[in-house]
């Protein structure tokens, strides 16, 4: 008899990898985001979730195994530190799949304290999924999630409402408490919310529609994730690409490479290059697998363009709508260091593929993230939430976030010690400083100089070469 | 025409926009090259991000001399087919002090043979940032580090004190000395990887695929004795098994598993079926409880 040893299980006859094969290509991807604490049952229903959905691995199964029983919330708690204290101090990123769809799930902690956590992964999610306790009612918990997953303009909601072994499975309950927070969602902004009723612990409408609660006409919740739309909104979005880098291999080939933030586009549409201002048709989109006849968000392509225009890092192109360009503008700001923000402090701005000094120049409230108020303060700490005006050193190219996430975002990083100090989302261009006299000459100049131009600069003049060379940043040649 | 992207689409342009990201922020960038499956499709996703254009880094192996043989041959052969610049960096002091896991121990031969080699091999040149083929899903520390991953000046990564990372905007900014890990597959799972190298034709180490091999069989490992510290002990016998590689590192401590998979979608049809995850075979995670955890803090990948 051969010795025991890791023999890997044979497949099914019946399997047909093939078939396996097309059914997997076809599958699309859904990012979605908890939060939540030991107490509310997240990790519980995460741990259930991958466990009935399969997507925990056997031997990570078996360390979470205490006292005879699989303790589900063991099996997404990564860190030394938080198996030690019980606690989940990060965000932890989790996969599994289904027939139907892949999914990576952003796992975060729920305590006030770790807002910023929160914003992390509900920065990438297509879907929030909130926690209500049935046991307990609604929680000052509960709204914040919901305001941090509006903040973050994450297009899906669902309202889980948990424990429902613990209220007898009362249909009251759940009736009541959607009652309840229907109307703080509405006045959140959130048009699109599924609420249902479940128990992590038990199992109830996870992953099968529970027996327990035949007076829900709903679906379970792994039904919801593995079918509600995951079209990107980004698509309906007017054309934004931020140039991450110019290929030029050759004479012959520059081409402008970069991730479509948002919209489609195709050879021989108009675009306009920012800061330039200049527009050019497209003339191919290029990739190692070919030539695309139409590419759109969030695909990673390279454009060449009919006419030479200069066009560097930083810059972007874009058709439909002119994205708005302006130095000042006012943004909702989540801080994330244990540094207050400092009005007086030296802060960069990274937006898209640029990095540019920024100083910030009042903070117009903060935003209470319990009760929502707004409350006049001069700085924020970490993990508040208030909204902030700013004034960059060039004109940055953007949407509204909440209209385009991709062109809506950034960070903002602090100088002196290279922390990310916080993350911002863009809501207008600042009243009155749209656009400064030297921005506006700047970019008519800009509009107007032929490309290939060649400007002749003052040899004597070193600080107006330097200005000059800010000013026209994208125009120089041999930059 | 239809606008819904496929989940391995995703992955690529997501993974594309990091490479290049990372190309064009770091003064002196360059890919940790492992030899292994993850390291062959984040090579084919360089090739896209930069296409029609080089790879504008080189690629670093950090080589401990107990790989095995086949997966030197494929990386010289394959290195030099795309015109790549490789570098291979090893710790001759430790080797010549005569280094290996069984004399020191799993823990302490990975400590001077990867982890310092790495940190050294870095150093030497200069290099700023460093991709590696690291996947979340590997294993629970893992799953929480981030795409970006700050090392000190000594490599080292304090998980506690990472810094935030949302959307797809990175920060870049690091003191001299400083430098980041860069995981552009931090998204990917097992499965996606045999996938995309199945769609995408990618050439692979033939120890991945299942043929008759002579192999030594201690406790639950199966090993193919390529070193001669690893050779029979009293009472054991070299016998042929058909087997394969789920995951490619050091020879002595790699082990195969046995297995008919010998195409990619055998491959796939296995993997759908054993539903074990792939590090189990490998001895340096089961050192102690966290310890690929601890071996991270101290700069290993």
């Amino acid at each position: 008899m051969p010795p025991k040893t890791n023999v890997s299980v044979a497949p099914d006859a019946s399997f047909d990898v093939e078939h396996f094969l097309a059914q997997e290509q076809a599958k699309d991807l859904l990012r979605f985001t908890t939060a939540g604490s030991v107490d509310d049952g997240k990790s519980t229903l995460i741990g259930r979730l991958l466990h009935d959905a399969k997507g925990a691995y056997e031997d990570q199964l078996k360390q979470a195994i205490r006292g005879g029983e699989i303790d589900f919330s063991l099996l997404t708690d990564g860190l030394r530190a938080e198996r030690e204290q019980g606690i989940t101090i990060d965000v932890a990123y989790r996969y599994f799949a289904t027939p139907k769809r892949k999914f990576i799930l952003a796992d975060t902690p729920g305590h006030e304290q770790y807002t910023r956590n929160m914003a992390t992964g509900a920065s990438t999610a297509d879907l929030a999924i909130i926690l209500l306790d049935a046991s307990r009612g609604i929680t000052t918990q509960s709204m914040r999630h919901a305001y941090i997953a509006s903040l973050l303009a994450i297009p899906h909601f669902v309202i889980a409402v948990n424990k429902m072994d613990l209220v007898n499975y009362d249909e009251e309950v759940f009736h009541r408490l959607r009652a309840e927070f229907a109307p703080f969602l509405t006045r959140l902004g959130v048009n699109e919310a599924y609420f249902l009723p479940l128990s992590a612990l038990k199992g109830d409408n996870v992953v099968d529609k529970s027996k327990n609660m035949p007076w829900f006409d709903g679906h379970s919740l792994l039904h919801q994730l593995e079918t509600v739309d995951t079209t990107p909104s980004t698509l309906d979005a007017p054309f934004r690409m931020a140039v991450q880098r110019v290929v030029r291999p050759d004479m012959n080939f520059r081409g402008y490479a970069g991730q479509i933030l948002s919209g489609i586009v195709r050879p021989g549409d108009t675009v306009l290059a920012q800061p330039s201002g200049r527009r050019s048709r497209v003339e191919r989109i290029v990739t190692w697998d070919g030539d695309l006849e139409a590419a759109h968000a969030p695909l990673s392509v390279t454009l060449t363009l009919a006419d030479e225009i200069d066009i560097s890092r930083g810059d972007m192109i874009a058709s439909g709508p002119d994205p708005t360009s302006a130095r000042s503008f006012e943004a909702t700001v989540v801080w994330f260091d244990s540094k207050p923000l400092d009005l007086a402090g030296d802060y960069l701005v990274k937006h898209t593929s640029q990095i540019v000094p920024v100083r910030l120049e009042a903070v117009e409230y903060r935003v209470n993230i319990n009760s929502l108020h707004s409350e006049q303060v001069t700085s924020l700490a970490m993990n508040e939430v208030g909204v902030v005006r700013m004034t960059a050193a060039r004109p940055l190219f953007f949407d509204p976030y909440r209209e385009n996430r991709g062109t809506g975002a950034f960070i903002l990083i602090d100088r002196k010690t290279d922390a990310t100090a916080a993350a911002g989302m863009i809501v207008t261009a600042a009243s009155g400083g749209v656009e400064s006299s030297t921005d506006r000459v700047v970019r008519l100049v800009r509009a107007a100089i032929p490309t290939g131009a060649r400007l002749q600069l003052p040899e004597d003049d070193e600080a107006a070469v330097k200005q000059l060379r800010e000013l026209f940043k994208g125009l120089m040649r041999h930059e | 025409m239809a606008w819904e992207i496929s989940h391995l689409q995703a992955l690529e342009a997501e993974s594309i926009h990091i490479i290049r990201e990372v190309a064009s922020e770091f003064q002196r960038p360059v890919m940790l090259y492992s030899i292994g499956k993850d390291s062959s499709v984040m090579l084919r996703l360089a090739q896209k991000a930069f296409f029609p254009g080089p790879i504008p880094f080189p690629l670093l192996h950090v080589d401990t001399t107990y790989k095995f043989k086949e997966m030197i041959e494929f990386r010289d052969r394959y290195t030099a087919e795309l015109g790549l610049k490789l570098i291979v960096h090893t710790n001759q002091k430790a080797i010549a002090e005569g280094a290996n896991p069984i004399k020191l121990g799993t823990e302490r031969c990975c400590g001077f043979l990867k982890t310092q080699a790495l940190l050294e091999g870095l150093r030497m040149g200069n290099y700023d940032a460093a991709f590696g083929g690291a996947r979340r899903d590997e294993e629970k520390s893992r799953a929480k580090e981030r795409i970006y991953s700050f090392r000190d000046t000594l490599g080292q990564w304090d998980p506690k004190n990472q810094r935030p990372e949302l959307w797809n905007v990175f920060n870049s900014r690091i003191a001299p000395g400083e430098s980041i890990r860069v995981f552009p597959l931090s998204n990917w799972t097992e499965m996606d990887v045999w996938q995309y190298i199945h769609l995408e034709n990618i050439p692979i180490v033939p120890l991945y695929y299942a043929k008759e091999r002579e192999v030594l069989v201690r406790g639950n490992s199966i090993i193919i004795p390529e070193q001669g510290f690893m050779g029979p002990r009293e009472g054991e016998k070299m016998q042929v098994m058909k087997c394969r590689m789920r995951s490619l590192g050091c020879s002595p401590c790699t082990g195969a598993v046995e297995s008919d998979a010998d195409t990619i979608p055998k491959i796939i049809a296995e993997l759908v079926a054993v539903r074990k995850s792939e590090r189990e075979n490998r001895v340096i995670d089961h050192d102690r409880e966290g310890s690929m955890e601890i071996k991270k803090r101290e700069g290993y990948f």
